[in-house]
């Protein structure tokens, strides 16, 4: 089985975020990055059905050079090699380009079974990319698991959302799965090392046959035209308790919709 | 958060490169999931035998038992990650640092490095993974920094070795699968490899400890323990053997200490900004930035300290003297850190809501094992007058 697992380099968010001032996209240069803490969860989904039926888990991320972080963690963790989709024309991609770039790198790759994602990035946090990747590709498409098997060609998987509900797709399919799906590995020592030897490829648009203005913030179909800090929390409201410390919590919550 | 770092301070994150940052980098998420949450709550009430088990299997998984040896299911990366591993692990604790120093630097150590094939393939890689724990039996009730004049011997009957005698202050002791004794013999000490359900072993655990509570620390009595003649480690003949084992354990001392100090450093950086007194807050009067600079001073020389005898001991010139030379200083340093620290918590600072009296208690006990300060003293004023004073 042969898995692409697709894995996102993100701000730390224990850091300070900030935006670039010209085109107020999300600066990813000068900060600290990791891999987004909802990819893990794909990766260790991924090394769990590859390790079960001996498959081969490739990670894939698109962005800048620093993003090939996000892959070296992958590695770490397990994953057998890296893609690394890097092309200054990709500054300021929407997710309907990355989508494409995504589509066409895994059109390189050859034949997957599966594609796992996280349920969000932890930066821009849309959840459409899968989707759209789906839609793209021509595959099935399974979102927000939180429970997943597959048996020969068919996917089986619990779907998390307002009702829960089992459902089969044959493969090649996406699933996107969600934070409850399993607990990641720390990545071993042994990981560690043994992620060095690795082999992970760096691929241009031109690689992928895809035109420099298909891409990037000139042809997102939306763009931030501005933005401002959220402003800094203030103090919580404290309740003395006089004796009618519950009525005022509870008077509290219904004034935020909460009860 | 930069200001709260004050390992950052002198970016010695260069200092390390990719592999080295992903190893700490885990070893701290580690130590955050699965030692944080309980260290008060096992310093409180003493870690139990059921939890050193699954703390060590734990540990195992991850790679950092036995993680700087080379084959038999160990990691075998180099010495300052091993170095880094043991300063993210004491920064939970002391006692948690010594459950792997004892297991990978003495126990599993001394079979690697003196044992024979057979000793090697039948214990480390249970070792490694953590399935079985390990033990070190040097010291004894009456001989600490003096080995040489140690009671405990092994006797030959037969091809059989009889040991009897009793060791002291075992990390490990009551919960391992197997202790490496030293013992005296007619050829001088010799190194063995007990299982611990031998007949006529016993390790009773030592209570009523003010320090390194979330540690195993036990005794261990040899009463006619019959081993057959392979129980002996062939490659170790004299005090050689375990001092160079004791070297292994120190090395990760040097960096453990600086982890212990560096916790109640951060502690103590939060505390203070968020503590008011007079109506401001205490980071922001001036006796306290003193102490405060002072300590991150002595920290980061301390990690600088450690880093060195760190690339020393990767290229393979690394000195027993230096090793002593940074026991000497880092944990004196983050005894004094800690202490300092406690002050500035004032009251606080005495309870197990704050990490800091816990680290200094259980500094009092890494002062003195693997080598007390002052016999590091002893070591460095041998090597600057050639004059040796230890007795």
């Amino acid at each position: 089985m042969k898995i692409v697992v697709l894995v996102k380099h993100v701000p730390d968010a224990a850091a300070d975020r900030t935006f670039h001032e010209a085109d107020h996209t999300t600066d990813r240069v000068g900060v600290d990055g990791i891999l987004s803490e909802l990819d893990e969860y794909a990766v260790e989904e991924a090394l769990k059905l590859a390790g079960s039926e001996s498959g081969e888990v490739i990670a894939l991320t698109m962005g800048p050079e620093g993003s090939a972080d996000a892959i070296k963690r992958a590695l770490q963790m397990g994953a057998d090699s890296g893609v690394h989709v890097v092309d200054d024309a990709l500054h300021g991609s929407d997710a309907l380009a990355t989508s494409h770039v995504l589509a066409e790198a895994i059109g390189k790759i050859g034949e997957v079974d599966l594609v796992l994602t996280g349920m969000a990035s932890t930066d821009g946090g849309m959840s459409v990319v899968p989707a759209m990747l789906a839609e793209r590709l021509g595959f099935a498409h399974i979102g927000f698991v939180g429970e997943m098997s597959v048996d020969g060609g068919t996917v089986r998987a619990r779907r998390d959302s307002d009702v829960t509900e089992t459902v089969e797709a044959a493969t090649p399919a996406i699933v996107s799965v969600t934070d409850q799906i399993n607990e990641p590995r720390y990545p071993s020592f042994k990981g560690i090392m043994a992620a060095k030897k690795k082999p992970v490829e760096s691929w241009s648009l031109a690689d992928l046959g895809v035109a420099a203005e298909q891409v990037g913030l000139d042809a997102a179909w939306s763009q931030v035209q501005s933005v401002t800090k959220r402003p800094e929390r203030t103090q919580g409201e404290v309740v003395t308790d006089d004796g009618d410390g519950g009525i005022k919590l509870a008077e509290f919550l219904a004034s935020r919709k909460f009860i | 958060m930069t200001a709260l770092n004050p390992l950052q301070l002198l970016g010695v994150d260069h200092l390390l490169d990719d592999e080295e940052k992903a190893i700490q980098e885990t070893v701290r998420r580690f130590v955050d999931d699965q030692v944080r949450p309980h260290v008060a709550e096992w310093y409180e009430h003493e870690l139990d035998a059921d939890t050193v088990r699954q703390l060590a299997r734990e540990a195992g998984k991850l790679g950092l038992l036995g993680m700087h040896l080379e084959g038999y299911g160990c990691a075998g990366t180099n010495a300052v990650s091993y170095g880094l591993a043991c300063l993210e692990l004491e920064a939970g604790d002391s006692g948690v640092r010594s459950l792997v120093s004892v297991q990978g630097s003495l126990a599993m150590f001394a079979i690697w490095k003196f044992g024979s094939e057979e000793q090697k393939q039948r214990w480390l890689p249970g070792m490694a993974s953590g399935e079985l724990i390990g033990c070190f039996g040097l010291t004894e009730p009456d001989f600490g920094s003096n080995p040489s004049a140690m009671r405990t011997r092994a006797r030959r009957d037969g091809s059989d070795w009889v040991l009897d005698g009793t060791k002291m202050w075992i990390t490990n002791g009551t919960v391992s699968d197997v202790a490496i004794v030293w013992a005296q013999t007619d050829d001088g000490i010799r190194g063995f490899v007990v299982p611990t359900d031998t007949p006529g072993f016993s390790a009773p655990s030592i209570s009523k400890k003010l320090s390194l509570r979330a540690s195993v620390t036990s005794e261990l009595v040899l009463d006619g323990v019959r081993l057959p003649a392979d129980a002996v480690l062939p490659e170790a003949s004299g005090l050689r053997g375990p001092l160079s084992c004791l070297n292994e354990a120190r090395f990760g001392i040097v960096f453990g200490a600086v982890g212990a100090a560096r916790d109640c450093l951060h502690a103590t950086l939060e505390y203070a900004r968020d503590r008011e007194v007079f109506g401001k807050p205490l980071s922001s009067f001036q006796l306290t930035q003193a102490k405060l600079a002072d300590m991150t001073l002595e920290l980061q020389k301390g990690f600088l300290l450690a880093m060195h005898l760190g690339r020393l001991k990767d290229d393979e010139r690394l000195d027993p003297r230096q090793v002593s030379m940074g026991k000497l200083n880092n944990v004196r340093e983050a005894l004094g850190i800690a202490r300092e620290c406690r002050t500035i918590l004032a009251a606080s600072g005495i309870t197990l809501e704050y990490p800091v009296l816990r680290h200094a208690n259980n500094l009092e006990s890494v002062l003195t094992y693997e080598g007390t300060s002052e016999i590091h003293q002893l070591v460095i004023g041998q090597a600057l007058t050639g004059e040796s004073a230890f007795a």
